[in-house]
């Protein structure tokens, strides 16, 4: 059953293309809406996304706060969204490694690994963010192996064992209630004494038989063989370290954006996210952010669908000058 | 629901399993859910397919009992992530990974195993 819509087909089709009028970096939902709407009013728009299009929309188990949609899974949200931005003539073109940016000129110029270079009048950077991960020793290894980032995908695996989450947002903590579905014990390993979650998130957690909490200390190694056999907990106070046998840990502790591409030629603050002003726009002229990578304090797909429509009606106006 | 809502070929039974590896000398399958691990991976794959073509691309079901064949090997165990993802040449394991992987990470193992 063809339920996705290939971008092969357009890429095939507009092989030829390399000039546009707006190129979004980012298949996201702020990049995808931002299509939507530029398309829609007929300027010509390729969006480059490093990975699939979609986001991090594709790592949400189901979407109940998305307005006119009682629920509906990320994939097919996303899904949705890139059929909609296709519909109207965005090219989308997955697993673009950019090589060079050059955005200082009137011309935006764009060349990937691959060589092919694209131009536009205006960009729009939507890259996203990631899961961030702890980055310490034993983690990549036992991704897959006991540690996990989704509880939605990866938690029936862990019935009746005996699990970690790594957090204190609200990610963390109802994450760690849904995981006593499963798990015969949750321990929280929290940094500070006091959690960032809302107090109703806190106090579900708290009223939970099944979790247990661990505060002001970090993991500092993951050790195992086949699988996790353990986690290395440092107490960041005293910086005593204790092994506790464990056979899975969850990490919630927010994202990091990606804008690893685009350092250097965009201002971007310390935790590496693009400034912008009111208008979205960015320090370059007619190159404007949007989305969760955007220095903001909401990282919401509906804020991320907001941000996506304003570049793309700041964008217009640039590209009509 | 036996297969996933993908654009990859399915694979739905044990015997089409067998039948798969007995006929192609480059298989990779991904045993999945529709779940956010998963579908980025399927993804990966249907891109690659264009470009990969002497390698045959297939999805099963997790859920299904006969995914056994995946879920029993040696080569899948420790693994807690989905997807499970093995490849095969000519008919015999030579990598398996669980949980997300990138396009990259993917072609790495396609480019050095096939």
């Amino acid at each position: 059953m063809n339920l996705i819509a290939s971008s092969a087909f357009f890429n095939e089709k507009h092989e030829a293309m390399k000039e546009f009028d707006v190129i979004i970096l980012g298949a996201g939902a702020a990049g995808l809406t931002a299509g939507i709407y530029l398309a829609r009013a007929k300027a010509s728009v390729l969006i480059l996304d490093h990975g699939m299009p979609g986001g991090q929309i594709n790592l949400t188990h189901l979407v109940e706060n998305y307005p006119g949609i009682e629920s509906i899974s990320g994939y097919m949200l996303a899904s949705t969204m890139k059929k909609q931005a296709q519909k109207f003539g965005c090219i989308i073109k997955s697993n673009a490694k950019i090589k060079t940016l050059d955005f200082a000129g009137e011309t935006k110029i764009v060349v990937l690994e691959n060589g092919d270079e694209f131009n536009a009048k205006a960009v729009i950077l939507s890259p996203g963010g990631r899961s961030r991960a702890l980055n310490v020793p034993g983690e990549k290894e036992f991704t897959g192996r006991g540690i996990s980032y989704c509880a939605t995908c990866d938690g029936d695996f862990f019935q009746d064992r005996e699990i970690i989450v790594v957090g204190g947002g609200n990610s963390a903590l109802e994450e760690a209630v849904e995981l006593t579905k499963y798990a015969s014990k949750v321990t929280i390993v929290h940094q500070f004494d006091h959690f960032q979650a809302f107090q109703h998130a806190v106090d579900r957690a708290k009223e939970n038989p099944k979790i247990n909490f661990v505060m002001e200390s970090t993991i500092v190694e993951f050790v195992g063989e086949d699988s996790l056999r353990a986690a290395k907990i440092k107490h960041i106070t005293s910086g005593i370290i204790t092994e506790m046998p464990i056979d899975g840990t969850f990490i919630f502790i927010g994202y990091v954006p990606n804008t690893e591409a685009i350092k250097g030629v965009v201002a971007l603050n310390e935790w590496g996210e693009i400034i912008t002003t009111k208008k979205l726009e960015t320090n370059l002229k007619n190159v404007f952010a949007a989305g969760d990578a955007r220095d903001t304090d909401t990282r919401q797909i509906t804020t991320a669908v907001a941000d996506g429509t304003r570049a793309a009606l700041a964008a217009m106006q640039a590209v009509l000058q | 629901m036996s297969t996933l809502m993908t654009n990859l070929k399915h694979i739905a039974s044990e015997a089409e399993y067998n039948k798969v590896l007995q006929e192609n000398e480059n298989v990779m399958i991904i045993c999945g859910r529709m779940g956010p691990m998963c579908v980025p991976v399927y993804d990966a794959a249907e891109e690659l397919e264009i470009q990969y073509k002497h390698i045959q691309f297939y999805d099963m079901l997790f859920d299904l009992p006969d995914s056994k064949v995946i879920r029993g090997l040696p080569e899948c165990r420790g693994f807690m992530g989905l997807p499970f993802t093995v490849y095969y040449k000519n008919a015999k394991v030579v990598k398996a990974t669980s949980s997300i992987q990138t396009s990259e990470q993917i072609q790495e193992i396609l480019n050095a195993h096939f």
